[in-house]
């Protein structure tokens, strides 16, 4: 009995014990945001958790025979729980909005902008797979950065994935100062009448093939990310998979979501977490998604300079693809300007481009990195 | 700040720049392509439901 007692005091008051307790906190303070603040429960409460039980001295939890390790190594080591996860994410999506009015997804694409420039950024302190992996948190899509910091081997997922869904969640605090900064008062107040048009269903099943095969063409690297995500659409839009898409929807989603958020705690060790560079990923991520918002921005009040019919430029900033709180922050802004002015279609809209857009910069990242 | 600004750093940073270029280039023309599809798909399917429905002289 003394000898387990001792055992303990020796672990956690020895020469850096104290990071056991600065680890307990962190993981009380993300089950303290999930919980309180409501930000991203789903994620950041299992992961606090997680980071909790693999930071108990000398913890079963991990290691060659830990359950989590197991975990890891069946599920994200090899990129299979995020690839389900976005089968439940395609099913989700309603690509109607882009299907009626495809120009929007251009925003989708300059949304973009922020990840690239992060990872020119983050390459003057990281190798450069590293700083790839930082850069894709500017794709605002958890499941996306796992799979390219995974699969490009960064030492950094645990603090990747931490930026990504905290910033995610933080979305309706960083994006509104942005985009007020880069816009006037008269350009947020611009009212785009929405012309909504039938989508036939047969546009709306050719839709998720015609995009994996285009995206698969371009950058190989990522079909399984493409694809995953297309095949959840396919199954939600054919018509005769109803329960499936129900299931993928719910309870897949759901169940791969809880494994998820536990196991990346693995990355939460102490002393793989506890580094400068954690602060400065952090840093980068917040970078990635002021220059994401501001790139999407900035290309509407380009295209402005051309458009007879302007565009109001706050919806390029739902091109980042944080789905669907981007689409409604900006939706509110609008109202908040003018009561009359409804955002919330094209906002949307340009929001599940970004989706489509984010997973096709990763795969891209991937294919130039790999090159 | 010289001792920052190492070789190797400059490498990294100028072939991330590269890689920003291509991958912004590569990310229009591929939503671009994506776009041309939806308005083809759009306008094919408008077409074949106009042929099918029937004529108000027939």
């Amino acid at each position: 009995m003394v000898d387990i007692f001792k055992g303990i005091v020796e672990n956690l008051f020895s020469d850096g014990g104290w990071r056991y307790f600065v680890m307990w906190a962190i993981g009380g303070l993300l089950i303290y945001l999930a919980i309180k603040k409501d930000m991203e429960p789903t994620l950041l409460l299992p992961l606090g958790f997680g980071t909790i039980m693999v930071n108990i001295p000398l913890s079963g939890a991990i290691g060659a025979e830990g359950a989590l390790t197991t975990l890891f190594n069946a599920g994200i080591a090899n990129e299979l729980f995020p690839l389900i996860l976005f089968i439940g994410i395609g099913a989700m999506i309603d690509f109607g909005p882009v299907l009626s009015n495809p120009k929007l997804m251009i925003f989708g694409a300059a949304a973009q902008f922020g990840i690239f420039l992060t990872y020119c950024l983050a390459s003057l302190f990281f190798p450069i797979r590293d700083a790839a992996s930082i850069g894709i948190i500017g794709a605002a899509d958890g499941p996306t950065a796992i799979v390219v910091a995974q699969q490009l081997n960064s030492e950094y997922v645990g603090a990747i994935m931490v930026a990504a869904y905290s910033y995610m969640a933080l979305v309706p605090i960083i994006q509104p100062p942005v985009i007020k900064a880069l816009t006037t008062k008269k350009e947020r107040l611009i009212r785009m009448p929405y012309k909504g048009k039938e989508i036939s269903k047969t546009t709306r099943i050719l839709f998720p093939i015609i995009i994996t095969v285009i995206a698969g063409l371009v950058a190989p690297a990522s079909v399984s990310l493409v694809g995953f995500l297309m095949f959840g659409n396919l199954i939600r839009e054919c018509g005769v998979l109803n329960s499936l898409s129900e299931t993928a929807q719910k309870v897949l989603a759901n169940l791969i979501t809880i494994f998820l958020g536990i196991t990346i705690a693995t990355k939460m060790e102490a002393t793989e977490f506890l580094k400068w560079q954690t602060l400065l990923i952090l840093a980068l991520g917040l970078f990635a998604f002021i220059f994401d918002t501001a790139g999407g921005v900035l290309f509407a009040k380009f295209l402005n300079l051309f458009q007879k019919e302007k565009i109001n430029p706050m919806i390029g900033a739902a091109g980042i693809s944080a789905f669907p709180m981007s689409g409604r922050v900006v939706h509110k802004m609008g109202l908040k300007e003018d009561p009359q002015n409804f955002l919330l279609m094209h906002s949307i809209g340009v929001n599940v481009s970004g989706q489509i857009a984010s997973v096709i910069a990763g795969g891209l990242i991937l294919t130039l990195v790999a090159s | 700040m010289s001792n920052f600004f190492t070789d190797e750093v400059k490498a990294r940073f100028f072939d991330s720049l590269k890689d920003m270029g291509e991958g912004m280039l590569c990310i229009f023309i591929v939503i671009g392509v994506i776009i041309l599809s939806i308005y083809g798909m759009n306008a094919i399917t408008n077409k074949l439901a106009e042929r099918s429905k029937p004529k108000d002289d027939e």
